[in-house]
């Protein structure tokens, strides 16, 4: 999902009378409440994503939050001060509910964005969210013909089912993005997705590079772009940018593999980013709980939400520069990019507060972008399908 | 039917947020925000102040004629300024027009 929503606690910008509502320097140390909060209310999902952002061992439908649970959730964010959520998942649109809880985040003053695949909804399904106080709908799609898109989701006719949902959503008068995850087996198809973006009237479109964690780690050499595909798709997203000002908005992110520098991601740990999961964890990042030793606390616990983001040991563990060690301690960047990602620095090193491989600083940075050279110049296109059983191999001949 | 998208402003048209914009005042941070996809914008004291007339019935010129009465202030300086913080929203997706009344 984006990051371009961000911080809070910020004076409006004078010199902008619409600045874009961010945290400043000065006020970093305040951590307060996020604007904006990810609600994963399930991991269940008919389709099965080799990158998907969902941790490998994903929550049983049987440990989700109950409908009141989660409306109890949605008071107490409304009160604290955030402003928007993001209904996520897995899939949202499996819960049954769903039309319930977006009327209730409405009715206590919510902005409501659905991130969504889209095959599961129906247009009078969408009608009834659009209803119940809907603001947004963000549709996925893997690609730009139902070939290559139905096999990379593993999903049957999930493609034509997209297009026909995206339709529904601006009849329905509601803004639609395009999120478009990028790898090295649909980046060719990238300006054929902008121009799909646009005839199904999107607004925004996210041209999201796979991130390499969970998931998508064990399906690295499958996915990993060359240094040469990802040139190509910069240059397509800026000339597409200026090209269409005014008209769609291009949010973009590389693969971290090939950067110099790490990524400020979540816009660093715990200081202006929050998500719950299935099963009521609150978390730093969607992918925290891949770190193992560190506990979180759970929206089910005695403790409020606004207590588990100041007080939770989890939280302040990787908060601001104190936990750092070399070359993160004494670097000029360490309020820049808080050292990268702690997900990414504990998958590949074994111990998140050490420094993110992606920055070029780090011990590993070399050897991590060479394997990842190599991967990419491989023919290892096979997928791992991300499932409740972790993981099914596709068959030899793509099915 | 969509409302009407990438709208040209003018001191003739009637502009309103659309639904997916909304204009609130966030207690928590004691700030004027716009929630929109993903993004909230702040919003300056003035731009509040225009947007709270844009319901879809005045004009641009009405607003201009309202704003240079309570400021004491030159019409046509005030129509440029606020011509401008519109389309500038515009641009963004976050403004649309009333549509042409058909009854």
């Amino acid at each position: 999902m984006s990051e371009t929503l961000s911080g809070q606690n910020a004076p409006p910008d004078a010199s902008d009378s619409l600045a874009v509502l961010e945290k400043s320097r000065s006020t970093a140390e305040t951590f307060g409440i996020p604007l904006a909060v990810l609600l994963e209310i399930t991991h269940r999902c008919p389709l099965q994503c080799p990158y998907c952002s969902n941790p490998v061992e994903l929550d049983r439908s049987g440990k989700e939050l109950t409908t009141d649970e989660w409306k109890k959730v949605l008071s107490e964010l409304a009160e604290i001060g955030v402003l928007q959520v993001h209904f996520s998942g897995g899939e949202p649109t499996a819960r049954k509910d769903l039309v319930e809880l977006v009327k209730h985040a409405s009715d206590v003053g919510l902005y409501t964005n659905l991130i969504t695949s889209a095959v599961l909804l129906t247009r009078e399904k969408l009608s009834e969210l659009a209803d119940a106080g809907l603001c947004h709908v963000q549709i996925s799609f893997q690609g730009v013909e139902e070939g290559l898109a139905d096999r990379v989701a593993g999903y049957k006719n999930g493609h034509r089912k997209k297009l026909e949902a995206a339709k529904w959503t601006r009849e329905l008068d509601l803004p639609l993005t395009v999120n478009a995850v990028m790898h090295r087996q649909n980046l060719h198809q990238l300006p054929d997705i902008i121009q799909m973006s646009l005839d199904l009237d999107a607004d925004r479109l996210e041209v999201a590079n796979v991130q390499y964690y969970g998931w998508a780690l064990k399906n690295r050499a499958a996915l990993m772009p060359t240094v040469a595909q990802l040139d190509e798709c910069t240059r397509i997203v800026e000339d597409a940018r200026e090209r269409h000002k005014g008209r769609l908005s291009i949010d973009y992110v590389v693969p971290d593999y090939y950067a110099l520098r790490p990524k400020k991601c979540m816009g660093g740990w715990g200081r202006q980013f929050f998500n719950i999961s299935p099963a009521g964890k609150v978390l730093p990042c969607h992918a925290a709980e891949s770190i193992t030793g560190l506990e979180f606390e759970s929206v089910r616990s005695n403790h409020s939400i606004a207590w588990i983001w100041q007080n939770s040991e989890a939280f302040n563990r990787y908060r601001g520069t104190g936990w750092m060690k070399e070359p993160c301690k004494s670097c000029e960047f360490r309020e820049i990019d808080f050292g990268g990602c702690r997900c990414q620095a504990f998958a590949l090193t074994g111990d998140a507060a050490n420094t993110d491989p992606a920055c070029a600083l780090s011990p590993m940075h070399e050897t991590i972008f060479k394997q990842a050279e190599r991967e990419a110049e491989g023919d290892t296109n096979r997928f791992l399908y991300r499932n409740f059983a972790g993981g099914t191999l596709e068959s030899e001949n793509g099915a | 039917m969509a409302a009407p998208r990438h709208i040209s402003v003018s001191e003739a048209s009637r502009p309103v947020l659309p639904r997916h914009a909304k204009l609130k005042y966030d207690e928590t941070r004691k700030v004027w925000v716009i929630l929109a996809p993903e993004r909230v914008l702040a919003p300056d004291e003035i731009a509040v102040e225009v947007l709270q007339f844009c319901d879809g019935e005045r004009t641009v010129g009405d607003v201009a004629d309202q704003l240079a009465a309570k400021y004491a202030a030159p019409r046509d300086a005030i129509l440029t300024d606020v011509i401008a913080m519109l389309q500038d929203l515009a641009d963004k997706g976050f403004l649309t027009e009333a549509r042409e009344k058909t009854s």
